[in-house]
């Protein structure tokens, strides 16, 4: 699955980085926890919340997680946009709730991590 | 990298969204300097997760970091309150954090768990209203 294939599977839009969109993810997380997101370290993830503040994009760095999408319809502020794209993350938004969200993404094939 | 590589930073906790700054700061620092990304991973998580810390838990403090040929050891050293239990502060799930703090994200009790299982040694010592240093290191090769 590509960034742009979960842009349409969560009907969501981009925010930034959509030139981005070919780049593959092979695994997701969804937390409004930033701790709970670090201690899950997959490569090529993309990570769901309903966390909005600059630190979602800090643990993003951190982890070098390049796709972030934000539930319920919360919009970052444009400090947060400007991380993102120092850092080349892409930003989605979506309207969708985290279980659904997260439900069709699991439908379309894409998984978590094994519980540690 | 036959010489040691210090870096300080002040930590405040005057604006909690330049929180990671510094950590930030360390990992693309070491990615300049060629570090493999699986050590970068682990001490950036291992120094964020620290540097949080210190800013909800403590009021800010410093960080040195050191970076030699055979590993990278963090130092975060603050002036807070001190951790009363160790024990129990380092289990998954206990958390002091008010409900503010867990509204930026913050305060699932895994910050001390992560930092033990992203580095590769952890001493924590801490004394009740002096303060709390955090000594981590990571190697840039594993020791058998
Ligand atoms: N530097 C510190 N000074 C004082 N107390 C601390 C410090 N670091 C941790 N603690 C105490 O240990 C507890 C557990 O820390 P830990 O990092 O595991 O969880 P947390 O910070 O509460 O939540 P999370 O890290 O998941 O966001 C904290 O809630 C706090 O009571
Ligand atoms: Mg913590």
């Amino acid at each position: 699955m590509t960034i742009g294939d979960v842009k349409e599977i969560l009907h969501a839009r981009f925010i930034c980085g959509e030139d981005q969109k070919d780049r593959e993810i092979h695994s997701a997380c969804g937390s409004d926890m930033m701790s709970d997101v670090l201690a899950f370290v997959k490569d090529q993830a993309v990570l769901l919340t309903g966390l909005c503040n600059p630190q979602v994009i800090r643990t993003a760095e951190m982890i070098d997680l390049y796709c972030i999408v934000f539930i319920r319809g919360k919009k970052p502020t444009q400090e947060m946009i400007d991380m993102a794209e120092d850092r080349d993350i892409a930003i989605l938004c979506t309207d969708h709730r985290m279980f659904n969200a997260c439900g069709m993404l699991y439908d379309n094939g894409l998984r978590g991590g094994t519980p540690y | 990298m036959s010489e040691s590589l210090n870096l300080n930073y002040i930590i405040t906790n005057e604006d909690f969204t330049r929180a990671g700054e510094a950590s930030g700061d360390v990992k693309s620092k070491l990615k300049m300097m060629g570090v493999p990304p699986e050590v970068i991973r682990k001490v950036s998580i291992a120094m964020y997760e620290g540097e949080i810390n210190m800013v909800i838990h403590a009021g800010g403090g410093t960080i040195d970091v050191i970076i030699t040929a055979d590993d990278i050891t963090m130092i975060l050293k603050d002036h807070g309150p001190g951790i009363a239990d160790i024990d129990l502060a380092m289990q998954a799930g206990y958390s002091t954090a008010s409900e503010n703090v867990r509204a930026l994200g913050f305060g699932a009790g895994m910050g001390l768990p992560n930092m033990k299982k992203y580095s590769d040694e952890m001493t924590i010592d801490t004394e009740l209203g002096i303060g709390t240093t955090v000594t981590m290191k990571v190697y840039f090769k594993p020791k058998s």
